[in-house]
């Protein structure tokens, strides 16, 4: 294994492996979702599926931001970056997920004034310094990232800074966890839960997973060693018959989150009806709009915004690859066309997507499942 | 996308409430740090930095792992360009 060496106690994670196999038995099939995609890109690059055993199968979960934005999404936010006097600003990440008609990035190509940054806060700077220009942040993410951005409406509004605004995309895991959950092609015994996106919203939104589907939920570190011994404390409650939320990334995920954070979120944004994801489809209550206090600084309130909804390129098959239906080289254009250098779907686009993360580390060492 | 930087507290800002430097592996930047108000900060603690936010406290010793966390993921020159790129409380 590539990667073997930087772990930082390879006997540690050899007993632990160990200890797996054994609880894992034979005859049984185990299937655990990682819902975060940071999770994901760590199981690849350190070769972990390798440490598992066959009837341990690992389903990658859809905690990717991009991954999850539908393509509409992208049209819309692009619509407003060629309207007259404005700048887009958004994450590197963002940069390369393609529109309809291509990327932020080749549009910043073709001359539309689309900017990267790495804070919302920076967005905001733009404004104070381009008075003249009006400056949209193309607001993406979780719980991690959501905070930032209300923080950022906050202080553009105790500023006065009136040539700024928030296109928001943020949104929720548990309700896609609840509609993967609802969904009938996915049969899964539990979940490792995310770990930053806890730190903010703490553990107690997971219970109901345990509570009302008899699922173990582990939230899990991105170490080697956290990941494995998450899957381990899964297979314990699996085994004994339990279903509760653990919390194994104590260290940094308090319990009930960072109040000032889910204070902030709850200021700056409210929930919208419905929201639709990349390959899951409409799932009411999983997304945040800017709130009506905050009217002004909303980008979908002073903008014409097209409401675009496209079906992703007939040929690529995200959506079943997100809903872990389908395995990354499963689907047809994966390697071929959709490639990290040219990426067709959003999941080649991030590290934290499952095709990159397949693309980059495990397809030539994995036999592709038939 | 959720990438987490760990940072120490070198100054809290005189100029802007909420506001503090903090030094990655020798780089300086000003971050905000409302989010961790309920706990407060105070020079020398350690923080994970999300988008120009720290998120969390955390220990010395947690924050050497997170570092060499991230460059296990491939991921530690992308955590410095973001460091580096915070420029919303720089001076020009």
């Amino acid at each position: 294994m590539k990667y073997v060496d930087e772990f930082r106690d390879p006997q540690l994670i050899a007993n632990v492996a160990r200890e797996i196999a054994r609880l894992a038995g034979a005859g049984r099939h185990y299937r655990i979702m990682e819902v975060c995609g940071g999770h994901t890109h760590a199981i690849y690059r350190h070769g972990l599926k390798n440490l598992l055993p066959p009837n341990v199968e690992l389903i990658h979960g859809p905690g990717c931001p991009v991954c999850v934005l539908p393509m509409g999404r992208v049209d819309d936010g692009l619509a407003i970056a060629e309207q007259r006097d404005v700048i887009m600003a958004a994450f590197g990440d963002m940069m390369r997920v393609p529109g309809t008609r291509g990327t932020p990035l080749e549009h910043k190509a073709r001359g539309v004034d689309i900017r990267m940054v790495y804070s919302p806060l920076d967005a905001l700077r733009i404004a104070q310094a381009t008075p003249e220009k009006h400056v949209v942040f193309f607001a993406i993410g979780f719980e991690t990232t959501a905070p930032s951005t209300a923080l950022t409406l906050a202080r553009a509004r105790a500023l006065g800074v009136t040539n700024f605004s928030v296109f928001c995309n943020h949104v929720t895991i548990v309700p896609a966890i609840r509609a993967i959950l609802d969904s009938p092609d996915m049969r899964l015994d539990a979940f490792v839960g995310p770990g930053h996106v806890s730190t903010v919203t703490g553990c107690r939104p997971y219970e109901f997973i345990a509570r009302d589907y008899g699922k173990p939920v582990v939230i899990s570190g991105f170490e080697p060693l956290d990941i494995l011994e998450s899957i381990l404390m899964i297979l314990r409650q699996l085994r004994a018959g339990e279903a509760r939320v653990e919390n194994q990334y104590r260290r940094i995920v308090p319990w009930e989150g960072n109040l000032p954070a889910l204070r902030a979120i709850g200021e700056a944004f409210e929930l919208r009806p419905y929201f639709e994801w990349r390959g899951l489809g409409f799932i009411s209550q999983s997304a945040l709009k800017v709130s009506s206090a905050f009217a002004a600084w909303d980008a979908e309130v002073q903008f014409e915004v097209p409401g675009v909804r496209v079906t992703d390129p007939k040929a690529a098959q995200c959506g079943e690859v997100l809903k872990g239906v389908l395995k990354p080289p499963q689907c047809k254009l994966f390697g071929k066309e959709c490639n990290p250098e040219h990426p067709i779907g959003a999941l080649m686009v991030s590290s934290e997507g499952a095709c990159a993360a397949y693309y980059r580390y495990a397809y030539l060492s994995e036999s592709v499942p038939a | 996308m959720c990438l987490a930087i760990p940072g120490q507290i070198v100054e809290l800002s005189t100029e802007q409430a909420g506001l503090a430097k903090v030094d990655v592996a020798g780089v300086k930047r000003n971050v905000n740090i409302s989010l961790l108000e309920d706990e407060g900060v105070a020079s020398g603690d350690w923080v994970l930095i999300h988008v120009g936010f720290a998120m969390s406290k955390i220990e010395a010793s947690q924050a050497k792992d997170q570092l060499r966390m991230l460059a296990a993921l491939g991921e530690d020159e992308m955590a410095m360009d973001e460091i580096r790129g915070y420029s919303f409380a720089e001076r020009e």
